[in-house]
């Protein structure tokens, strides 16, 4: 008996770990914030339990007809309680406070990876267009951006290694930021409840050295182009090319767009962010830009999330004054944007874009994203 | 009144004045509409402990082996749904509220009493659509019912689900409106507003959430129904619509609805500790004045469910500042019960366990709240069992250890019947114990990362689920033993006498049970928990009387 609670015990222990690994930057910090709130806890709880039972003890009914003392009357003893957690809640308030807010605070030379949920999978891409499904792999000590959304129901993106949570939704992008600080496997949930397959929509986020994500990366070929190109040839195909092009009264130049504020039709001012875009190919009567008309189809339904993204990406490429444009159609000058590609583009402030180099690499220097 | 004192035969009382169907289903007078929602929220926990031992059992193994994952979405839900809107909001206010809200203010009954059964009725049709939901399919969406999953994609009743809610906040509204009018309005001569009890501060504050706070979530739901089926825009962005706006909505009135449940619980407790210790409530005036002040802001704490939505950081840390302050009352309040034995004269009896067990969990309860409240933290525990150990705490450890403290307190008043004090001591520990076995390993399987409504999970989580499980049957057999206990003492139990605790509360002047128009000489209005009053030396001489010499329980 003896002999067989021996040879268990160890096994059985190995099975209870009581805390995840601490495997990102933030990691360590959140800890720090839970012992110390768990010690507080702690020593009101005791302080308050052994209160309790020694006044049940001491103070225990001598004789059927004994009646208790007078009222209390300790002003000072509520004044006390109630200072005590107020100065220990609002401490506790900034520290947590300042951990959601580095939480919040992307690293400027974040990478950015993307991510797509979907009942029940998680589809990710790499910088390089590489895709890969419910495992992402990343490079170690590279703080690594996700920028996500759902193609259906809200979910959840939860690395518990990593102490981050970021929920998912549908039409909008969110973003989750991480820095992994060891390598290996580490568990990936889907937190937030999606429906029948929910608690298998989980999946793995592999970290691995830098170099072995290098070669890793060269190993893997992509199946298809980069988001750039994608997006361009999506531009192209999909005849955006007709009214964007920046002398056509129809429809407005998209050259400087991304992150600029943008006055709408209806009079209010918005910031051209991701999800702008999103909407004014998904839905763009809801904000047509001033001095425009309502003339732009509904894409919904014409583009997935996926090539959403990639035509993002290739937005948040044009930079610079828009090409000007010669005598002769609309489609003419889009044709010739789209030939030579984003290297091609007008000199920009992007340092390594003066190189003639594919089109992943300046791909790779927009999707250095800023802090917000 | 007086023409029922000039009447009053003593042997004639609220229960056996007529004991045909008939009498029951059309009563007006509040102590039997009370039985009616006691026999009533009595069957809607045993459906959702019923639904709690399935998700416990299929837990019990890391492969979700016992139930499909569709079946165990259902369950989870239905337990959600059947707990929170058929048992824990109409718990204390409609059962003990309804009995005790006009005998505490020494009314004959509440201001409204056909709109009181009226509220029983609707309540009932709610709960009827509930199984008729259970039957024909179940729900799956969560008791959240977020968009666009509830409004778009879910094949399950929905549709019913939403409309039982919906019908059901009537009978919320309806009951609060009542006591909020009863207690404005009917209070005896020289009862005070410094004078009531705490109970009817809780229930003061608890109707007030309930008559502002309903129509919100009735509406919200509505309005996903209408999302759902004639397909208008509202909460799904394919349709143009916003799914965080129905969080927003949500919780506007889920989070106030966390205050349904606990602030009766307080009042009770309130009542418990005072009674126990002979001894007049510390801090009278902070518990009954927070109890509005915790009803109040907590319309303004909304938000805190939803620190994971991608929410701006300015608004996160407004919501997690205004749920650091309403937790500080809160701590008070515990404090104050607390303080109250100091120097009293402290008796063990069953309702008493209760009421320290109710000390005890509700700190851990709400200490969690505080932790979760602060925003680095909640990042990473949001959505996994740490917010499901916390919130059965609360709910668990609170209202329902409040709501059971009140029924073997007022048992007496209620039945005019005693029951056996020794099996439901026992029955107190086995449910304190068990609680903590069950719920106190999720917060480690939480903070460990296991996500909630999982149907499988990895191997690593399986220890702490295995424990949880075997706590769970513990707590099942201590909810189990009062139904029995309890039963037993309707038939079989000793007549009680008047006071049979020797506690200074109007409602324990009049006889047990109580006549028809619950007083048969007006009662006699001191200041609130006064255990120096002539009045309690007389009573509890009184009770010595009937009390053999070697039963005189010390307590």
């Amino acid at each position: 008996m003896i002999e067989m609670l021996k040879g268990y015990l160890p096994e059985m222990l190995d099975n209870l770990p009581l805390f995840p690994p601490q495997a990102s930057t933030m990691a360590g910090e959140v800890d720090a914030l839970t012992f110390v709130w768990t010690a507080i806890s702690l020593v009101s709880t005791v302080i308050i339990v052994a209160a309790i039972i020694f006044f049940m003890v001491r103070y225990r009914r001598r004789s059927f007809d004994e009646l208790g003392g007078g009222e209390l009357h300790a002003p000072m003893v509520e004044v006390v309680s109630m200072a005590i957690p107020f100065v220990i809640c609002m401490a506790m308030f900034v520290w947590g406070a300042k951990i959601f807010i580095d939480l919040e605070r992307t690293p400027k030379n974040a990478v950015e990876y993307l991510a797509f949920g979907k009942q029940w999978m998680w589809k990710y891409q790499h910088p390089n267009g590489l895709r890969e499904i419910n495992n992402l792999t990343v490079p170690v000590d590279t703080p690594i951006q996700l920028t996500m959304t759902s193609e259906d129901v809200i979910h959840s993106f939860f690395v518990p290694a990593f102490r981050v949570k970021q929920d998912v939704l549908p039409g909008r992008y969110t973003t989750i930021w991480f820095e992994a600080t060891k390598t290996g496997v580490f568990r990936m949930f889907c937190a937030e409840y999606c429906g029948s397959e929910h608690s298998l929509m989980g999946g793995k986020v592999t970290v691995l050295p830098k170099n072995e994500y290098d070669a890793w990366l060269r190993q893997e070929e992509p199946e298809r182009a980069d988001p750039v190109s994608s997006g361009e040839q999506l531009f192209t195909s999909l005849s955006c090319t007709t009214c964007h092009t920046g002398d056509s009264p129809r429809g407005p130049a998209l050259h400087n767009l991304f992150g600029s504020e943008v006055k709408l039709a209806s009079g209010e001012s918005v910031t051209a962010d991701e999800t702008y875009i999103r909407d004014s190919i998904v839905n763009p009567r809801s904000q047509i830009k001033e001095g425009y008309a309502a003339l732009m189809p509904t894409f919904e339904g014409q583009v997935s999330e996926e090539q959403l993204r990639d035509i993002i990406a290739y937005i948040r490429t044009l930079e610079g004054p828009p090409v000007a444009a010669p005598a002769g159609s609309d489609a003419e000058v889009a044709l010739a944007i789209s030939a030579d590609g984003p290297s091609a583009e007008p000199k920009t402030t992007v340092p390594n874009s003066t190189e003639p180099t594919e089109a992943a690499l300046s791909y790779a220097s927009a999707a250095m994203v800023g802090g917000q | 009144m007086s023409a029922h004192a000039e009447s009053y035969d003593p042997n004639v009382n609220y229960l056996n004045r007529d004991w045909s169907l008939k009498s029951w289903l059309l009563t007006l007078d509040h102590k039997r509409i009370a039985w009616l929602y006691l026999i009533s929220v009595s069957v809607f926990f045993a459906i959702g402990g019923f639904f709690a031992m399935l998700i416990r059992m299929e837990l019990l193994t890391p492969q979700g082996d016992l139930l499909s994952p569709d079946t165990y979405n259902r369950v989870f839900t239905q337990h959600g749904v059947v707990m929170i809107f058929l048992f824990l909001i109409p718990s204390i206010p409609a059962v003990l509220g309804n009995f005790l809200v006009p005998l505490m203010v020494g009314a004959v009954d509440v201001a409204f009493p056909r709109l009181n059964l009226l509220s029983w009725y609707i309540y009932t049709v709610a709960g009827i659509l509930v199984i008729l939901a259970l039957i024909t399919g179940g729900v799956d969406t969560g008791w959240t019912f977020y968009t666009p999953l509830s409004s778009t994609y879910a094949n399950s009743q929905v549709m019913l689900v939403a409309i039982a809610v919906f019908v059901n906040g009537f009978a919320s509204i309806l009951t609060g409106l009542n006591f909020l009018v009863t207690i404005h309005t009917m209070r005896a001569k020289n009862l005070t507003w410094g004078k009531l009890p705490l109970f009817i501060w809780a229930m003061y504050a608890t109707s007030l959430i309930n008559v502002l706070g309903t129509p919100v979530v009735a509406i919200t739901l509505l309005m996903a129904g209408a999302e759902r089926v004639l397909g208008l825009g509202i909460f799904d962005p394919a349709l143009g619509g916003d799914p965080i706006l129905f969080q927003h909505l949500f919780w506007f009135y889920s989070h106030p609805a966390v205050y349904i449940m606990i602030l009766p619980a307080f009042g009770v407790i309130s009542e418990l500790i005072a009674a126990f210790s002979r001894k007049k409530i510390f801090g009278y005036t902070f518990i009954a004045a927070s109890s509005v002040g915790i009803a109040i802001l907590g319309f303004i704490v909304w938000a805190h469910h939803m620190f994971t939505t991608g929410m701006s950081a300015y608004a996160a840390t407004v919501f997690s500042a205004l749920t650091m302050l309403i937790a500080v009352p809160t701590a008070v309040k515990v404090i104050n019960w607390t303080a109250t034995m100091y120097q009293g004269s402290v008796s063990w009896e069953t309702p008493m366990l209760y009421a320290v067990g109710f000390l005890g969990l509700f700190l851990i309860g709400g200490l969690t709240g505080v932790m979760l409240a602060t925003l680095g933290l909640d990042i990473h525990v949001h959505d996994t069992y740490f917010v499901v150990a916390h919130f059965h705490y609360v709910m668990v450890g609170g209202a329902i250890m409040g709501f059971l403290g009140g029924i073997h307190y007022w048992w007496p008043k209620m039945t005019g019947r005693l029951y056996n004090g020794s099996i439901s001591k026992v029955s107190a520990i086995l449910v304190f114990v068990g609680f903590n076995l069950t719920f106190f390993p999720q917060f480690l399987l939480g903070y460990m990362g296991m996500p909630r409504r999982y149907h499988a999970y990895p191997e690593e989580f399986q220890a702490l689920n295995v424990f949880s499980t075997a706590g769970a049957t513990v707590l099942g057999l201590g909810y189990i033993l009062p139904a029995f206990y309890l039963t037993y003492s309707l038939f079989k139990g000793e007549k009680a006498p008047a006071n049979p605790w020797g506690a200074m509360s109007i409602e324990w002047q009049t006889p047990s049970p109580p006549p028809l128009h619950n007083f048969v000489t007006p009662p006699v209005i001191t200041e609130p928990y006064d255990y120096e009053h002539e009045l309690i030396k007389e009573q509890i001489a009184e009770l010595k009387k009937h009390v053999k010499p070697q039963e005189v329980p010390l307590g």
